[in-house]
């Protein structure tokens, strides 16, 4: 399985990333912002960072990169994309998932190792988790701060879009504490967390985060066998 | 020269920390007849041609302002000289 990682300028958490989805047993193969062709990748991440360094909006620039026109079509066609942090930001900004990530509302940067529970577990990057689960993951942002209007926010827990949820503190001000949303297929997840910090012992606190890229292999797999099923109606 | 000004602010419902930061600290200044203060951003559009208010808009819609959070308001700049001064 093959496992994209674009990295815009600005980008961070592509190395880290990368290194997850090997760690998981995938292959990582990493695109480059300003090349369309997503290389015959099976799932894209979208990694943290300042895509172009957030100066307008985070991601409102990143938006309009020429690999993420191709994204976008490949996402509203099935393709499992998970955006982390600055990754969850470009994906709101091009419509993918509703709302918006704002300023923390207490203004400071926060960075801690966070406590959340797993909520949906039928999408393309948590199924690997048991509802309710918890799981502790580092966090680390300046704009977290999950907005959307009040219909959105009861249309997304109405039909258990909400992915993940803080506990035990919410760290940005993040409306209902949520930390992460799936669209309405299940192949678009955006998390504000890191699960790519929490994948070995010696750098994470915890292996908590591999979830989420065993999980998009373990969806992959299943794809693949409906596909042979099917007649073999794989990209 | 062909100005379009674009004022986007936060939606009145999105909370503004950075505009009740400002307010918290007026009392400082021994300002304290001000109730509320909202920060937003003004964006200076020049055309090379005739100012173009839809094109204006369309690029506020599309990158300026996240009509998700935020409104804009697009207006054309006569006298640009005198809008500086």
């Amino acid at each position: 399985m093959r496992i994209g990682v674009v990295t815009f300028p600005g980008s961070l958490d592509d190395g880290d990333a990368a290194r997850a989805a090997r760690i998981a047993g995938a292959e990582a193969v990493r695109l480059w912002h300003g090349d369309p062709d997503l290389h015959r990748v099976d799932a894209v991440v979208l990694p943290g960072g300042f895509s172009y360094g957030d100066y307008l909006r985070c991601g409102a620039i990143a938006r309009f990169a020429p690999v993420m026109e191709s994204i976008i079509d490949a996402a509203r066609g099935g393709l499992p994309v998970l955006g982390i942090c600055n990754g969850f930001q470009v994906l709101c900004e091009a419509h993918l998932l509703p709302g918006a990530l704002t300023r923390n509302q207490h203004l400071h940067f926060r960075n801690r190792d966070q406590w959340l529970r797993v909520e949906a577990t039928n999408t393309a990057w948590t199924n690997r988790f048991a509802p309710g689960q918890e799981i502790l993951i580092p966090v680390k942002n300046g704009e977290g701060c999950f907005v959307a209007d009040q219909r959105t926010l009861d249309q997304l827990e109405g039909e258990g879009r909400v992915i993940a949820r803080y506990i035990r503190g919410n760290p940005n001000g993040s409306q209902r504490d949520i930390a992460g949303i799936t669209n309405e297929a299940g192949n678009v997840v955006g998390i504000m967390p890191h699960p790519e910090h929490a994948v070995e012992a010696l750098t994470g606190p915890s292996l908590d985060g591999l979830g989420f890229f065993t999980s998009v292999l373990r969806s992959l797999a299943g794809a693949s066998a409906d596909g042979q099923l099917a007649g073999g109606q794989q990209r | 020269m062909a100005r379009v000004v674009v004022d986007v602010m936060l939606k009145p419902e999105i909370l503004d920390p950075q505009g009740q930061a400002v307010a918290n600290a007026l009392p400082r200044l021994g300002v304290t007849d001000v109730s509320s203060v909202r920060i937003g951003r003004r964006i200076e559009i020049d055309f090379a041609g005739e100012p173009d208010l839809d094109r204006a808009r369309e690029i506020a819609d599309k990158l300026l302002a996240n009509p998700v959070i935020e409104d804009f308001d697009v207006r054309i700049v006569e006298d640009v000289a005198a809008e500086v001064a």
